[in-house]
């Protein structure tokens, strides 16, 4: 197993810079450039800014540079925010976007599973359909326009809870944020646990189980849930590279101070240093959780094996 | 479930006709499944038969709520023909109305011009307006117009067009593009994970290393990317992310095949010397079909939520033409004030997606090959 | 930015307090600012956002007060040169950097070489063209050494310009004219403008800046009229979502907003009442024909879609009078200018529709040859608006017209390569108050001409208006106008911006002007 982790650490390598090729060359040939706004430059400025940062120079030349750069760890400063360089950005924003990311996570895990298994034992009865419901209902209304719901009433008509701002990480400010962010997966996670338990519920060796007369409770946690947890672990690992790198809607609409903006902002504003920062970071968030679900599919289902 | 089971008589129905026969038992599922078929033709066909254009801007009657009676209400008129008659810089005199018609005197401090009936012609509140008589000076007119009777059932939003209309060609837009990129995504998922799953060994590591890679690149910026390159064409756009989507799927598939392909009777099949492709066809993709349909049940909503979030973020359909995402994500920035712009789309979008997602549980309960 | 970057990785991103809930009782101003400044060096700003937190940080030689009249600032008076080519800018006595050090002429040398030193890069270099070889400096034709500014000794400042400039006083409430202290920015390089590092010569001294969050600045004890500033703090703090922003001021969250969602407007103003401010700002919401491609190049046809846009309705039904119909290019407000609107500001619509229809027939358009038009515009929400309602008011004219939105920087990128387009939107509010800031937009080879007009007479009259006195140039400006925008319509005025903010009644002494510039030090709150 070691062994394996090991040499898929080493493949990410070249992965990472397949990843930072193709994204450096898609971004320059989008049409505009970071200077292109609505207050318009002259040319000499322009080719003043632009020879700053060293966009004079030839394509092939900017890509070594960059990357000899990033082989430093230095991802250089961001175009539409100078006073920045890319790194500090992350150091501030990522915090904030793992914390929330991570609290939605967990609950939506943990919500989502014990919803789904209630549903599973009881298919289609009365219980099934309200979680169905509500799951389906969770998925199915937009993020921005649960986001404003929810200020509107709990922050204006309530006044329990701040209608945005970050405070200083205060718990009473991430309410919002976190609901907002959990809901759909909730939902996503209480629907796949419930179709895949359904399914190990009516495996032999759980029917076997059943009929030698162990109790519900005893099949779904010692049998059942293992097997049914292999679909909610491959969508775990890409959830959690996801949300652990924010969201712009829930940062926009909340004024939060996380990274997830930077995602959208970066690449609509042709910051092209802070475009290659955002790729990087999710492409490493993404490998990292990539190689855990597999660890984890191997500890789950022993007839995963890699040899 | 279990009738099903009980019922399936001894001479061995096939799959599909059994599946069938537990899908018309699920009253969810038919209920959904009629209820999106409606969904569709209505949306399809509901347009032609609207009393308005989708694009057709009516500026006397911008944001008004929706109402079964029609408009104009009795305060409108007047409202509107002070609008009308202000920027034809005329000053009313008196005005009446006599039934659907009104007959309204006008002033001016210059000689009034008879082409001001155009400007009630103009209005969206009056029609075949006319010169009834002109004073001897010319600074009087008095003129007649009849006034139209409009209906908005859903209200207008904030351009004055008819939301009914609109939600009903929103409902075509979205979903079309569901349905695309979904089936697109699926197709290609489904091949590529099984495949890999099945096939195992290094074959499987290279297939899996090029999913981590398209994987790792993020997924906004590169549907970002789509929409600045494709800009208008939004058919080829959403192909395109159909393209980008089916990695989910492909490593779903993946997993279940991984495991599937340890179980005994597969093993059982190699051992007789079927054909791997043989295995992958009877075996293999039959037995996954469950998670399939679940994740494409997930997937098409999940395409059209994609949509909204792009239309949030501005970069959603060309106008005049709409998406149910563009229309909510409009109505959630009017509210609160108009409400009725966020709730009409957003029923149509919410409970569409109910209706697959129960579809999707019922072909998923229908298909389940272990619960034969 | 170190030192709270690394606590707040210590503390798990425990990010500073909004507001320093400590035992004194601050005046804490919550400051709603739409978007964060993209830099805090004055050299490198160029952004309404930045203006708005520089201005209370740093005081240029001149300033605008509470009414955004001008003031003498950093300087305590001024001498003109008779042929108003020198000025001689005594600086305040005494006054002082934050740090407690003088600040003295050659800060300023200093800070304007640095400003049209083509290795600053800065976006505002142009500012400075009136400025003896500021331009040659820029383009790395001269030695910043060598711009015509010199200091006489400490606390005298001489500027010398290439001809008498009217507007040169008015330049200086500009943030890109702020002095920086030399000193201080040798000491740090590129890191001095982060907090706990910059000095500065205002009435606060920037304390936090949290990316996205908010930026803290508290009052400066060595400025010279700090007796008289009210507020202790200011946060200002950028909501980016406009509807989030008017929810934040509704509970208390913040005390003033620089933008609302205008498409809400009558609600508002049903519920705050006078809290919601609207009123003139200096800036002209325009289309623009690329008037080098056929058809486009007729001026009549021009003239025939121009006068077809019912522009009262755009203004009072799409903006929610948040915006004023136009017909010229220059805004009103500006002293001592007479804009030249386009003949039929005056007439009715219905004139102008009928008289656009007969060019569009005598044109030879009609249903059997319509006339197609592709209107491109940037995303956002009321320009789509716009469009629509522009579609919707050409299409009795038969006139065809599509549309195509896209991002904001492949729209300027597409107006700046000349691309091949009908008409397309663009904005342009000034950075000081004078004409020619508009005008030159029509300057042939200027780089956001983006109509590519090109006309040596207007040239000509915007030459000589330059070097002319004072009233003689107003009068030159006003006929290029009328020759540019009324006659050629190199570009199609729309709208006049309005500024719409919302002010709780707590602040007081925020007065509406045209600039949209409110000190926080003339600023209190209750």
């Amino acid at each position: 197993m070691l062994r394996y982790v090991i040499r898929r650490l080493l493949t990410a390598i070249p992965t990472l810079f397949l990843i930072v090729t193709i994204s450096f060359f898609l971004i320059r040939v989008a049409p505009g450039g970071p200077f292109n706004q609505e207050k318009g430059l002259n040319p000499v400025i322009k080719a003043n800014l632009e020879k700053s940062f060293g966009l004079d120079q030839p394509l092939w030349q900017q890509y070594t540079t960059y990357l000899g750069n990033l082989l430093r760890g230095d991802f250089g400063p961001s175009y539409n925010l100078p006073d920045f360089t890319v790194a500090e950005l992350f150091r501030v924003g990522l915090p904030v976007s793992i914390q929330l990311g991570s609290m939605a996570l967990l609950l939506a895990l943990l919500l989502g599973s014990v919803m789904g298994i209630a549903a599973a034992l009881y298919q289609n009865r009365a219980g099934d359909y309200a979680v169905v419901a509500t799951a389906t209902a969770g998925s199915t209304i937009p993020t921005f326009v649960i986001a404003p719901l929810f200020q509107l009433f709990f922050a204006l008509t309530l006044k329990w809870f701040p209608v945005g701002g970050w405070g200083d990480g205060a718990f009473i400010n991430k309410v919002g944020p976190v609901l907002t962010l959990m809901l759909p997966q909730l939902a996503i996670v209480a629907r796949l646990m419930r179709g895949s338990m359904i399914e190990s519920l009516h495996a032999h060796h759980i029917r076997t189980a059943r009929a030698l007369g162990l109790s519900d409770y005893a099949v779904v946690v010692r049998h059942a849930l293992r097997g049914a947890l292999l679909p909610i672990v491959s969508y775990a690992g890409p959830a959690a590279a996801a949300l652990l790198t924010g969201s712009v809607i829930v940062e926009t609409i909340f004024a939060i101070p996380g990274v997830g903006r930077y995602f959208i902002d970066a690449a609509l504003n042709r910051d092209y240093t802070l475009v290659m920062g955002t790729v990087v970071v999710i492409a490493i968030f993404t490998i990292i959780f990539n190689l855990i679900v597999d660890i984890l599919y191997a500890i789950v289902d022993p007839r995963v094996r890699y040899d | 479930m279990t009738d099903a089971v009980q019922a399936a008589p001894a001479l061995g129905r096939s799959l599909w006709a059994d599946a069938r026969a537990r899908l018309l038992k699920n009253k969810a599922a038919m209920v959904s499944l009629i209820y999106l078929a409606v969904m569709t033709l209505v949306c399809v066909f509901g347009p032609f038969f609207t009393p308005h254009a989708y694009t057709t801007i009516y500026a006397d009657y911008t944001r008004v709520p929706p109402s079964f009676s029609a408009y104009p209400k009795a305060d409108g008129i007047e409202v509107a023909l002070k609008e009308a008659l202000r920027r034809a810089r005329l000053d009313i005199r008196d005005w009446q109305q006599d039934g659907s018609r009104i007959i309204v005197t006008v002033t001016s401090a210059k000689p009034v011009d008879e082409r001001s009936t155009r400007y009630l012609d103009r209005s969206d509140v009056f029609e075949n307006a006319q010169v009834l008589e002109k004073s001897a000076d010319g600074l009087t007119l008095k003129m007649a117009a009849d006034v139209e009777q409009k209906h908005f059932y859903f209200g207008t939003d904030s351009n004055g067009r008819d939301l009914l209309t609109r939600t009903l060609v929103a409902g075509r837009v979205s979903l079309a593009i569901g349905l695309l990129a979904g089936v697109v995504a699926v197709v290609i998922g489904v091949l590529y994970g099984a495949a890999s799953g099945f096939m195992g060994g290094k074959t499987d590591e290279i297939m899996m290393r090029v999913v981590d890679i398209l994987y790792a690149l993020p997924f906004t910026f590169f549907v970002i990317m789509l929409v600045v390159f494709f800009g208008r064409n939004f058919v080829l756009m959403f192909l395109a992310v159909g393209a980008v989507l089916w990695l989910d799927m492909a490593r779903i598939v993946r997993g279940q095949a991984l495991s599937l392909k340890r179980q005994e009777y597969v093993q059982a099949a190699e051992a007789l010397g079927v054909s791997r492709w043989g295995i992958l066809i009877r075996h293999i993709v039959p037995n996954l079909l469950g998670p399939v349909v679940i994740y494409m049940t997930l997937l098409v909503p999940q395409v059209i939520i994609l949509e909204s979030f792009l239309s949030y973020l501005g970069l959603g359909v060309q106008e005049p033409m709409s998406s149910w995402g563009v229309l909510i994500s409009q109505g959630a920035k009017s509210i609160p004030g108009a409400q009725w712009l966020l709730f009409f789309p957003s029923f149509f979008l919410t409970s569409t997606l109910f209706a697959l997602n129960f579809i999707g549980d019922g072909l998923r309960d229908a298909l389940d090959p272990k619960d034969r | 930015m170190k030192h709270y970057t690394m606590k707040s990785l210590m503390a798990g991103a425990a990010i500073l307090a909004l507001t320093a809930g400590n035992a004194f009782a601050d005046v804490v101003f919550n400051r709603g600012n739409s978007a964060d400044p993209e830099s805090l060096d004055p050299h490198k700003t160029s952004t309404v956002y930045e203006a708005n937190i520089l201005r209370d940080l740093f005081m240029g030689l001149m300033i605008h007060n509470a009414k955004a009249e001008l003031e003498p600032g950093a300087a305590e008076s001024y001498t003109v040169s008779e042929d108003g080519k020198v000025y001689t800018f005594k600086l305040r006595a005494g006054a002082k950097w934050s740090d407690g050090t003088p600040v003295t002429a050659q800060d300023f040398v200093f800070s304007w070489q640095r400003l049209v030193d083509p290795a600053t890069a800065a976006e505002y270099a142009y500012l400075l063209s009136p400025v003896v070889n500021a331009d040659a400096i820029t383009k790395g034709e001269k030695k910043p050494a060598e711009l015509g500014v010199k200091a006489i000794d400490d606390a005298t400042f001489e500027v010398t310009l290439n001809s008498a400039t009217p507007y040169f006083l008015e330049m200086l409430t500009h943030q890109s004219t702020y002095a920086v202290s030399k000193a201080n920015v040798e000491k740090f390089g590129a890191d001095f403008i982060k907090p706990g590092n910059l000095v500065s010569n205002g009435a606060y001294i920037l304390a936090e800046f949290v990316p996205n969050d908010h930026i803290k600045a508290v009052k400066n004890p060595n400025f010279y009229d700090a007796a008289n500033v009210k507020i202790d703090v200011v946060n200002y703090i950028p909501t980016e979502d406009r509807s989030t922003a008017m929810k934040r001021y509704e509970a208390g969250e913040l005390d003033s907003n620089d933008d609302i969602p205008t498409e809400q407007l009558a609600d508002l103003k049903a519920k705050f009442g006078d809290q919601v401010r609207l009123g003139p700002y200096l800036g002209t919401y325009y289309y623009v024909f690329k008037t080098d491609k056929a058809p486009w190049d007729n001026v009549k046809l021009r003239h025939a879609v121009s006068e077809a846009i019912d522009r009262d309705y755009l203004a009072e039904k799409v903006w929610q009078n948040t915006m004023i119909p136009a017909y010229s290019f220059v805004p009103p407000g500006i002293g001592g200018y007479e804009a030249r609107p386009t003949e039929y500001a005056e007439k009715s619509q219905l004139d102008r529709e009928d008289e656009a229809k007969k060019v569009l027939a005598e044109l030879g358009y009609g249903p059997d040859k319509p006339l197609k038009m592709e209107i491109r515009y940037n995303t956002s929400e009321n320009h789509k608006n716009t469009a629509v309602a522009i579609q919707e008011q050409l299409k009795p004219l038969g006139i065809e017209v599509s549309l195509i939105n896209t991002d904001t920087k492949t729209h300027y990128g597409f107006l700046e390569q000349k691309g091949n387009y009908d008409i397309a939107r663009a904005g342009w509010i000034a950075d000081y108050k004078d004409p020619a800031n508009f005008l030159d937009l029509c300057k042939t080879g200027t780089g956001n001409n983006y109509g590519v007009y090109s006309n040596a007479d207007y040239d000509k009259l915007l030459a000589e208006a330059a070097a002319a006195s004072a009233e003689q140039r107003m009068k030159l400006l006003s006929d290029a106008e009328a020759m540019g925008v009324a006659r050629d319509l190199c570009v199609v005025p729309l709208l006049f911006y309005g500024f719409h903010t919302v002010v709780s009644p707590k602040l007081k002494g925020w007065e509406d002007n045209v600039m949209d510039v409110h000190p926080t030090r003339f600023l209190s709150k209750e």
